[in-house]
């Protein structure tokens, strides 16, 4: 049952990846990582992982989504903006290296777990993706880099305001 | 119980499919849309395996990387919208000021 969920899931955000990158109108392509991210906070809850999960909605789905699709609509682009491509053999030689990437990582797994799924003495375990196990870890074990995140997110904004307010 | 194999099958792919889309996209916007995929990607392996582990650090991890992807995704946008006040387009082939 979890399995047959799983492998929909696989399906479906595989499928909505490649159809973000292939499409033309980017407000389309928008839409279709929002059912990446989507299905992919689907896999997270079945990994019993709840509170990254409802993060990635809010966060991924929702905040960064809207950042994106806000920033399409300003710019207002073309249907058919983009010609053809500069270089010749672009294309082919971006799939063939993307191959050979894919099947790297592969074989790495296939070579780290040559006895099947799962390594001895690793099994799922939900109770650790639970909120409460998150915010002990995060409040007593990575105190200072969640602090410097707060940093960074100032820095982000007041970086922002002060590209987009110049003109250059 | 799916196996841990098959959740870091799927962020490979994933992450393939986020390079593939880096590379034969023009537009920089989806250009940064792949550039999400690929982090989401790395995303599930670290959260498949600390599942697996039964210890929620990278649960943290991935807490830190969605921060960091917000920043990155505000102040890219933000130089998107500046490249294209100055050029009239977001073609990345045409940004080549810095281009030996």
């Amino acid at each position: 049952m979890t399995l047959t969920i799983f492998l929909i899931l696989a399906l479906v955000s595989v499928l909505s990846s490649i159809l973000v990158i292939t499409q033309k109108n980017s407000v389309i392509s928008a839409l279709y990582l929002i059912v990446t991210l989507g299905s992919q906070a689907v896999l997270y809850f079945l990994l019993g992982a709840t509170f990254i999960g409802v993060l990635q909605i809010i966060v991924y789905a929702g905040a960064i989504m809207v950042l994106f699709l806000f920033v399409i609509m300003l710019l207002n682009l073309k249907r058919d903006e983009f010609g053809p491509d500069q270089k010749k053999g672009q294309r082919v030689l971006a799939f063939l290296f993307t191959l050979f990437l894919a099947v790297e990582i592969l074989a790495a797994l296939k070579i780290g777990f040559s006895d099947g799924g799962t390594p001895a003495g690793a099994v799922l375990n939900p109770a650790s993706g639970s909120p409460s196990e998150v915010a002990r870890s995060l409040f007593i074990d990575f105190l200072y880099p969640f602090e410097i995140v707060s940093i960074l997110l100032l820095v982000a904004i007041l970086g922002v305001v002060v590209l987009v307010k110049k003109r250059f | 119980m799916v196996p841990l194999n098959y959740y870091l099958i799927l962020s490979a792919l994933l992450f393939a499919i986020g390079v593939v889309g880096v590379l034969i996209n023009r537009n920089a916007i989806v250009v940064f849309m792949s550039i999400e995929i690929m982090l989401n990607a790395v995303n599930l392996s670290l959260i498949a395996f600390s599942q697996f582990r039964g210890s929620p650090v990278g649960q943290v991890i991935v807490f830190l990387v969605m921060a960091v992807a917000a920043a990155e995704a505000a102040v890219g946008l933000a130089i998107i919208l500046v490249i294209h006040r100055s050029r009239e387009s977001i073609n990345v082939d045409e940004v080549n000021l810095m281009k030996w």
